[in-house]
C-alpha cells in the first residue's frame, strides 16, 4: 500500500486507464476492486463471466498484454496503463474471428458460460502457436473448466481455427 | 424426413443460439442490471448444528452504503421464515432457532455496492451455541442421536421416510430358489452438479402495483412462479419469473433457495430491485446436492438367469427433506433398478434420514435418481460376473430383456416402452474390439501391466410424465408448445420448458421444420418468460424432447391440417386430394400444382375461405402416454499405475439408443458433456464432511471438476429405436451418459483387479484407494 493511502477514509478511489479493445477507458476506482468486476460492473462489458471464488474456474479470463489472466485475480489497478482485451474485442467489424466461427462450426459450447474465456486462452495460444497439438489445446485450456461440452468439441475448434488462421497469414 | 432445404429431423444445424455467446453477448442473471437496483450477499453459519442464542446487526446496519439486514425474525414477522419444499416438508428460509448445516442462510445484507454488502457481512456478530453434529444416516438413526429437526411438531427422531416398490413375497421365494446369491455394498457418494454459473436473481417488485418481475435463474419458471406464489402469498398474476440465459443447470437450478425469497421480500420492503448472486462457495455447500445412498444390492441367479433382486438403501437428506422429485416417489425412480435386464422379481425398501448437511437433492444430469439405480444393478451384474466366472458381456447378454418382449413391464412396475439392448452392445463392443483387447488385457497382465474393461448396459427411464402418475408439489408433468406463424410464413414457437444450454432454440425449430417444412431459421424459439410462453413443469429429467418437443410435433401437425384446408381453398380442390411433401401440399398426379406452407400462411391472413378462423397459430398441452426409456451400452479401459494407483482411461466408446435424433451434433454434445460428469463422478467430484459437519468440498480447489487435461477422448455410435409412442420417436438423451458411464469407469478399474479378487471401490475412485486395494491384493508396486 502507498503511503498516500494510509490513513485515507474508505471508499478512497485511484484513478486509472485501461486500453479496453483499443480504447482508452478511465475510472476513478477503488483499490480492491477486481479487474473482473471493472470489466462487468465499471464498464459493463459483461461478455466476461464469474464462475468461482478461487481462481480456479477461468470463466473470468480475459487477455491482459495478450496473455491469458484470470480477471478475478487481478485488480483492476493492475491493468492500469496497460492492453486488456475481452471477448466484445474479438471480431473486426462485423466479421467474426476465426475462434469465434470456430466454435460456432465445431459446436464448441452449449451454455456459453466459458466460451469466452476458452475462446481468449484459444487466441493466445494460436497466437504462440499457429499448429498446436491436441496435447497442447488441451494443456493450454486446462485452467479452464467447462462443465457441458467434455472439451471435446473445443480441441476441434481450436484445430479448425488455427487451420483457418495459417491459410489466411 | 423433411427435404434437405427444410432441415428437419437428423439435420445438423449449427445452433441459433451461438450467435449471443460467442460475441459475449448472452443475457445471465449477473448481467441485469436494473435502475436502483440494490445488492444482497447472505451470511452463512459457520456450524453445522448450532443454537442461535442472538444476532447483533447493528454495527452491519449502521455501515455507510448498506440499506437493510435483513434476520429471521424479520422474515418471520412477514410469515416467510419457513417456505414448504418440493418434498412435502419445510425449509427454513433464514434460521431462527437453530442452524442445521454449515452454509445455512443466517442473515442477509442489501446495499447499494457488492462489495459493501460483503463488508457488512463481516460486522453481523451471531452468537451461536454449538450442538452436536449428525454428519451421516447411519448416525442419524442410532439411538439416542441429536434430534435435529425439533422445531416440527410430532418428530421424534431423525427419520424421514420409508417407501418401498416391487412384490416382496415373489422376491424372497426367488432367493429362496436361487442356487447363486450375489450381493453388493456400495455408497455413492454426495456429489454436486455445479454448474459454471452459480444461482441468483434480481427481483423486482413495485410496491405501488405490487408486480413482481423475478429474474432467476430457473429450470422451471413456471412452477416457480406458482410456487412464489404460495410461498410469498403474491397473487399469481402479478408474479412474472423471467429465467434469462443459464449458464448450466444440471438440475441445480430446480429447487427454490432461500436467496430467491428473501431477495423478493428484501424488493418488497425496499421498493427497490435487489440482485442476489450466490458465490461459488454458497452454491457448493447450500444448494442441491445429489446422491447420497448407502445401498445394499442382491442379486438371485437360477441356472445362469437373474430370477431375483433385492435392494435395501438409506438415503443422506441432509437438515430438510428437499428432494425434487414427482410427489409419489420418495426415492425418485429408483425402482428401475432392474435396467436393462428380464429379472422377474424386485422388491426395493429405501430410507431416508435427516443429517446435519445441505438439504435439496436434486437429481445431477438424471431423471430422479435413475442414476443410482443404473450405478448399483451395473456394478452388481460386473460382481456377479466375476463370482460366476462368466464373461461379464455376455452374462448381461445372457439376461437382456429381448426386442420382442416390448413393451415391457418390469417387476417394479414400470413398461419400458421399447427396446435392443443387444443391438447396442453389440455395436459398443464391435467399435471396441472387445474380443481382441481381452486378448491384449490377458498379455498385458503377463507383462506386470493392469489393464481394464468395463461394460455398463443402462436403461433410463425419462420424461416425466403421464401426468396421472407425475407431478411435483401437486403441479402435473405436462409440457406445452405454443405456435404462431406469422403472415410472412415466420413464426415464434413458445414453450413451457428452459434450457441451460442443450440447444433448445436450434432443436425445436427443427421440430417445427420437420412438421411444417418452415426451415428452423425463420422459427424464434422463446422460453423462460412466464408472462410469455404458455405454462409448463422445466427442463430437468430429460423431460423437454418428450413432452415439450412432443407438444411441438402435434401443434405443428395441427396447423399443418389448417394449412391443408386453406391449400384446397387456394388450389380449388378438396383436402383429399391433396399430398404433403414439405414444404408443399401439391395435387395428386399434378406435383406442378401447388402451394408452399408460406402460401397457406400468408392466405390465413389475407385470403381464408368462409367458415375458418383466422389466423395462424395454435397451443397444445402435451400429456404424454408413458415415460420413454433411452438406452446404450459404454465401454471403458483403464489402465492402472502399479506404482500410484493412477487410473487412466484409454478408451471411452458410448453407444447411445435415444430413438429418432433431431440434431445429432446437439445429441452427441449431450453425450460427451454427460460421459465427462460420469468421469467427474467416478474419478474426483465429492462433497464430504469432517465428523463437525464442516463441508470439505466447498470450493473448486477441494471439490475437483475435470479439466480438458484429464478428461478422456470419446468414441461415440448410435443405434435407433424410436419411442412407439412419442409423435416423432425421440427419447431424452441429455443425462444418458452421466447416468450410464460412471459403473463403467467403475467396472474397469475393478476388472483391472479382479482376477486378484478385488470386487468393489468406492467413487470417487482416487488413487489413493486404488493404491490401497493394489497393496492388500499383493499388486503393489
Amino acid at each position: 500500500m502507498s503511503e498516500t493511502m494510509i490513513g485515507a477514509a474508505p471508499p478512497f478511489t485511484r484513478q486509472i486507464t485501461v486500453q479496453v479493445n483499443g480504447e482508452p477507458r478511465q475510472a476513478d476506482v477503488e483499490p480492491r476492486l477486481l479487474l473482473a468486476h471493472f470489466l462487468r460492473q465499471t464498464l459493463g462489458l459483461t461478455g466476461t463471466h464469474i464462475g468461482c471464488d478461487t481462481t480456479s474456474c477461468g470463466a473470468c479470463t480475459v487477455l491482459l498484454d495478450g496473455t491469458p489472466v484470470k480477471s478475478c485475480t487481478v485488480l483492476a489497478v493492475q491493468a492500469d496503463g496497460r492492453d486488456v482485451q475481452t471477448v466484445e474485442g474479438l471480431m473486426s467489424g462485423a466479421a467474426l474471428h476465426p475462434i469465434q466461427q470456430a466454435f460456432h462450426e465445431e459446436h464448441g459450447l452449449q451454455c456459453g458460460y466459458c466460451t469466452p474465456g476458452m475462446m481468449l486462452t484459444s487466441v493466445a495460444l494460436l497466437a504462440e502457436n499457429p499448429d498446436p497439438t491436441e496435447e497442447e489445446i488441451r494443456w493450454a485450456i486446462s485452467g479452464q473448466i467447462c462443465r457441458c461440452t467434455g472439451y471435446q468439441n473445443i480441441v476441434k475448434a481450436v484445430q479448425s481455427a488455427a487451420a483457418t488462421l495459417r491459410e489466411g497469414s | 424426413m423433411a427435404s434437405p432445404t427444410v432441415r428437419g429431423l437428423g439435420h445438423s444445424v449449427e445452433r441459433k443460439e451461438d450467435a449471443r455467446f460467442i460475441r459475449g453477448k448472452g443475457n445471465y442473471v449477473d448481467d441485469v442490471v436494473l435502475p436502483g437496483m440494490l445488492h444482497m450477499e447472505i451470511l452463512r453459519s459457520p456450524y453445522a448444528h448450532a443454537r442461535i442464542v442472538s444476532i447483533d446487526t447493528a454495527a452491519a446496519s449502521a455501515l455507510p452504503g448498506v440499506v437493510a439486514v435483513v434476520t429471521g425474525e424479520l422474515m418471520a414477522a412477514h410469515n416467510l421464515a419457513w417456505m414448504p419444499t418440493l418434498s412435502g416438508d419445510t425449509q427454513a428460509v433464514l434460521a431462527t432457532d437453530k442452524v442445521r448445516y454449515q452454509g445455512q442462510e443466517v442473515a442477509a445484507v442489501i446495499a447499494e455496492d457488492p462489495y459493501i454488502a460483503k463488508d457488512a457481512l463481516e460486522l453481523i456478530e451471531v452468537d451461536y451455541e454449538p450442538l452436536q453434529a449428525v454428519t451421516g444416516p447411519q448416525q442419524a438413526l442410532a439411538e439416542g442421536a441429536p434430534l435435529i429437526r425439533d422445531e416440527k411438531e410430532g418428530q421424534t427422531d431423525n427419520h424421514v421416510y420409508h417407501w418401498e416398490a416391487g412384490d416382496k413375497a415373489a422376491t424372497e421365494k426367488a432367493f429362496a430358489e436361487a442356487d447363486k446369491i450375489v450381493s453388493l455394498d456400495t455408497f455413492y457418494p454426495r456429489c454436486h452438479p455445479s454448474p459454471l454459473e452459480c444461482c441468483g436473481c434480481v427481483a423486482d417488485v413495485n410496491p405501488a402495483t405490487g408486480q413482481a418481475t423475478i429474474y432467476m435463474t430457473s429450470q422451471a419458471p413456471h412452477a416457480h412462479r406458482t410456487l412464489f406464489a404460495i410461498v410469498a402469498g403474491l397473487p399469481e398474476e402479478k408474479i412474472r419469473i423471467i429465467s434469462p440465459d443459464i449458464g448450466g443447470g444440471f438440475g441445480n437450478k430446480v429447487p427454490i433457495y432461500p436467496g430467491y425469497v428473501v431477495a423478493t421480500a428484501a424488493s418488497l420492503l425496499l421498493g427497490h430491485p435487489v440482485k442476489w448472486i450466490e458465490d461459488r462457495t454458497g452454491n457448493l455447500i447450500s444448494t442441491g446436492f445429489a446422491r447420497d445412498y448407502h445401498m445394499h444390492g442382491e442379486l438371485a441367479i437360477k441356472d445362469g438367469k437373474f430370477s431375483g433382486l433385492r435392494v435395501k438403501m438409506l438415503s443422506d437428506q441432509g437438515a430438510f427433506y428437499a428432494d425434487a422429485q414427482p410427489t409419489k416417489f420418495r426415492a425418485g425412480l429408483f425402482h428401475i433398478v432392474t435396467g436393462s435386464y428380464d429379472i422377474p422379481a424386485a422388491w426395493v425398501e429405501t430410507d431416508g434420514a435427516y443429517t446435519n448437511k445441505a438439504p435439496g437433492g436434486v437429481a445431477y444430469r438424471c431423471s430422479f435418481r435413475v442414476t443410482e439405480a443404473s450405478y448399483l444393478i451395473e456394478r452388481l451384474v460386473q460382481t456377479a460376473a466375476y463370482e460366476l466366472g462368466v464373461d461379464p458381456a455376455q452374462l448381461r447378454m445372457d439376461n437382456f430383456i429381448k426386442p420382442e418382449q416390448f413393451p415391457y413391464t418390469s417387476a417394479t412396475g414400470f413398461e419400458y416402452d421399447s427396446g435392443d439392448y443387444q443391438t447396442a452392445m453389440d455395436l459398443c463392443l464391435e467399435k471396441l474390439g472387445y474380443k481382441e483387447l481381452r486378448a491384449e488385457q490377458a498379455k498385458a497382465r503377463d507383462e506386470g501391466r493392469l489393464i481394464g474393461i468395463g461394460v455398463a448396459s443402462f436403461t433410463e427411464v425419462v420424461g416425466a410424465g403421464p401426468s396421472k402418475t407425475y407431478d411435483i408439489a401437486g403441479l402435473k408433468m405436462f409440457d406445452s408448445a405454443e405456435l404462431r406463424i406469422h403472415p410472412t410464413g415466420k413464426g415464434v414457437l413458445k414453450l413451457g420448458v428452459k434450457s441451460q444450454g442443450q440447444g433448445h432454440e436450434t432443436t425445436f425449430a427443427q421440430i417445427v421444420a420437420e412438421e411444417l417444412g418452415i426451415p428452423p431459421e425463420d422459427i424464434e424459439v422463446q422460453e423462460g418468460d412466464t408472462d410469455n410462453t404458455p405454462y409448463g413443469l422445466g427442463t430437468y429429467a430429460s423431460r423437454s424432447t418428450p413432452t415439450a418437443g412432443a407438444a411441438t410435433s402435434v401443434v405443428a401437425r395441427k396447423l399443418r391440417a389448417k394449412a391443408q384446408t386453406i391449400a384446397a381453398h387456394l388450389l380449388e380442390c378438396s383436402e383429399d386430394d391433396l399430398e404433403w411433401t414439405a414444404p408443399r401440399f401439391s395435387v395428386k398426379g399434378a406435383p406442378d400444382r401447388g402451394v408452399s406452407i408460406q402460401d397457406c400462411v400468408f392466405a390465413a391472413y389475407t385470403n381464408m375461405p368462409d367458415g375458418l378462423e383466422h389466423g395462424f397459430e395454435g397451443v397444445t398441452y402435451y400429456d404424454p402416454p408413458n415415460m420413454t426409456f433411452p438406452f446404450g451400452t459404454y465401454a471403458v479401459v483403464v489402465e492402472i499405475d502399479r506404482g500410484t494407483g493412477q487410473w487412466k482411461p484409454l478408451r471411452v466408446v458410448a453407444v447411445d439408443d435415444c430413438g429418432v435424433r433431431i440434431n445429432p451434433m446437439i445429441v452427441e454434445g449431450q453425450i460427451m458433456g454427460g460421459l465427462t460428469e460420469g468421469y467427474a463422478i467416478a474419478a474426483m467430484e465429492l462433497i464430504d464432511f469432517d465428523e463437525d459437519g464442516n463441508c470439505i468440498g466447498s470450493n473448486f480447489m477441494d471439490y475437483l471438476i475435470p479439466t480438458a487435461w484429464e478428461t478422456p477422448h470419446f468414441e461415440l455410435g448410435e443405434t435407433v429405436t424410436p419411442s412407439p409412442h412419442h409423435p416423432i420417436g425421440a427419447k431424452g438423451v441429455g443425462e444418458s451418459a452421466t447416468v450410464g458411464s460412471p459403473a463403467a469407469y467403475v467396472n474397469a478399474i475393478v476388472d483391472a483387479l479382479a482376477h486378484a479378487g478385488v470386487r468393489n471401490l468406492e467413487m470417487p475412485v482416487t488413487p489413493d484407494k486404488v493404491w490401497a486395494a493394489l497393496s492388500e491384493v499383493g499388486l503393489a508396486q
